[in-house]
């Protein structure tokens, strides 16, 4: 994986819940304006990295080093269960939210900085939706809300957790190709996804999980090594000696 | 009419108290009651407003009915409740919900045990239930103080609360440089105990909660977004703090009780006729 310069870097990383360790002696690098996917089967320990790397999880054991430039730089997107849906908020307050590292707790929500939102709402696609409460929107316009929420908070280093799962076909369109503008910005992107077609044909890179990092490195290569194969039980991916790194 | 309606209030200085005592409850704990039900934290709630008792019952069993005694000896088991039940979940099997109702029963057991051994059984209807009626000015000052403490720091933090709720891993990653958000669990439950220790004088224990939470209840078949619920279930709740003291002045009923059955019965109206989410819109739909 293009590590150079890294934003951020795992060292031997454990988290451990209870008896139960959901990532064991990871190690591993993600450079700045990276694109990766982070692939695996389930009880991988996919999303309980993203959280570690969003400093939400903390490791029962190794470091997590973050770059000075990127700290407080950092946009999470959940998985969508994760998030009560069915909280008291107009579509519109719920994207204005992305706004909390600008206004923090104290500075208004002034009329132009809910434009901004608003806008930010017009452009994943959710016109004429902003007073609606978030509980009436379908799945696909959650996720979009979120983007939106994302968009607005603007950070440099994004980390999405299945951003499109159970997501109908058109609006995993319409947010690809925001993660390829974003992409395009400069900003470093990690993403955790099970669609091995979406990660050959729009991730330049990937590691490969399952409680251990089995690989890591150019989606291609991965692929030719049969580490990602569209064959893969994922149930019964290799021990991770028998696998190196591609970096 | 308005003999009905006022004159109790006008003419007796106690029930003048009373009503200042729960409009002020009232006002102070329902903002909270809101935004522990969007938070699904009643349960918890609720076992921790039974677990006050055993403190409350042995600053009883030291010092008399004397209000600041029992006020600090609420305080402190409340803490040692909370700390036990975040220590029973972190090392053993036990979710959150279960160590605290292990935590509450066994509160209630001693604290009603305590009573028992020095009192008869006026002390501890009175201390369950608590007696309105009986107010005096120190204890109206110490609704007053947690109710204005209660507002100011749900005012100050409303952003964040509200963002954690719907969010709380977005805040812990967001909110970093802006203080995270690790605390606010801790924040609630600090203001959770203080407000069910000066609501235990005027509503008891067992009571003590129903004006905080059942408003809340009743807003959220109402409202659709919080900035409605809220003063909506502050509404609910200074109505039912009136009506339910009416009630219990005109029949005779105790008047705790008396004003936690309105609120009760107001949200189980709106649970069946409510514009969202009640049993009316589910037939309509």
């Amino acid at each position: 994986m293009t590590c150079c310069p890294p934003i951020i870097t795992l060292e031997n990383v454990t988290v451990q819940f209870g008896p139960h360790k959901a990532l064991q002696d990871v190690s591993g690098c993600f450079g700045a304006g990276t694109l990766t996917a982070v692939a695996g089967p389930n009880g991988a320990g996919k999303s309980t990295m993203l959280k570690l790397m969003a400093g939400i999880v903390r490791p029962s054991s190794g470091r997590v080093l973050i770059a000075p430039e990127v700290r407080g730089q950092i946009g999470y997107l959940p998985q969508i269960s994760a998030v009560q849906r069915d909280y008291p908020l107009s579509v519109l307050q719920a994207a204005s939210t992305g706004l909390w590292p600008e206004v923090g707790n104290d500075r208004a929500l002034t009329d132009a900085r809910m434009d901004r939102a608003a806008r930010a709402l017009v452009e994943v696609g959710l016109r004429g939706k902003e007073g609606r409460t978030i509980g009436q929107l379908s799945g696909g316009e959650f996720q979009r809300l979120l983007f939106a929420r994302l968009m607005l908070q603007d950070p440099q280093v994004l980390l999405l957790d299945e951003p499109f799962a159970a997501i109908d076909a058109q609006t995993t369109h319409k947010l690809i190709g925001m993660l390829l503008d974003w992409h395009k910005k400069g900003k470093t992107i990690i993403c955790v996804l099970h669609d091995l077609l979406l990660i050959r044909k729009y991730f330049p890179d990937s590691l490969l999980l399952a409680g251990k990092c089995l690989g890591s490195g150019h989606t291609h290569k991965l692929f030719e090594q049969n580490l990602l194969s569209f064959d893969l039980d994922m149930a019964e991916l290799r021990e991770p000696d028998e696998v190196h790194d591609h970096d | 009419m308005i003999d009905l309606l006022i004159t109790p209030f006008a003419d007796y200085a106690f029930m003048k108290r009373a009503l200042a005592a729960a409009v002020i409850l009232a006002l102070g704990g329902t903002p909270l009651g809101v935004f522990m039900m969007l938070r699904r934290m009643t349960l918890v709630g609720d076992a921790l407003s039974h677990a006050i008792l055993p403190g409350i019952a042995a600053a009883f069993l030291v010092a008399g009915l004397s209000l600041w005694a029992m006020t600090i000896g609420g305080l402190v088991a409340a803490v040692l409740v909370a700390f036990a039940a975040a220590l029973l979940v972190r090392t053993t099997q036990l979710k959150e919900d279960a160590a605290f109702t292990l935590l509450y029963l066994l509160s209630l057991g001693i604290g009603v045990t305590l009573v028992s051994i020095k009192s008869d059984g006026v002390n501890l209807l009175h201390l369950l239930f608590g007696n309105i009626l009986a107010i005096d000015a120190p204890a109206l000052w110490l609704v007053t103080g947690a109710s204005c403490l209660s507002l100011f720091v749900i005012a100050a933090l409303y952003r964040r609360l509200v963002i954690d709720g719907f969010d709380p891993d977005f805040l812990a990653v967001a909110g970093k440089g802006r203080g995270g958000a690790g605390w606010t669990n801790q924040l609630f439950f600090i203001l959770l105990m203080i407000n069910l220790v000066a609501a235990f004088q005027a509503l008891g224990t067992l009571m003590a909660l129903g004006l905080m939470i059942l408003p809340a209840l009743a807003s959220r078949f109402w409202a659709r977004t919080i900035d409605c619920m809220l003063p909506l279930a502050m509404g609910i709740a200074v109505f039912s703090a009136y009506a339910g003291l009416l009630l219990s002045y005109h029949l005779g009923a105790p008047s705790g009780p008396a004003i936690v059955l309105v609120a009760g019965g107001l949200a189980l109206i709106s649970a069946l006729v409510g514009r969202l989410g009640s049993v009316r819109a589910y037939l309509m739909q």
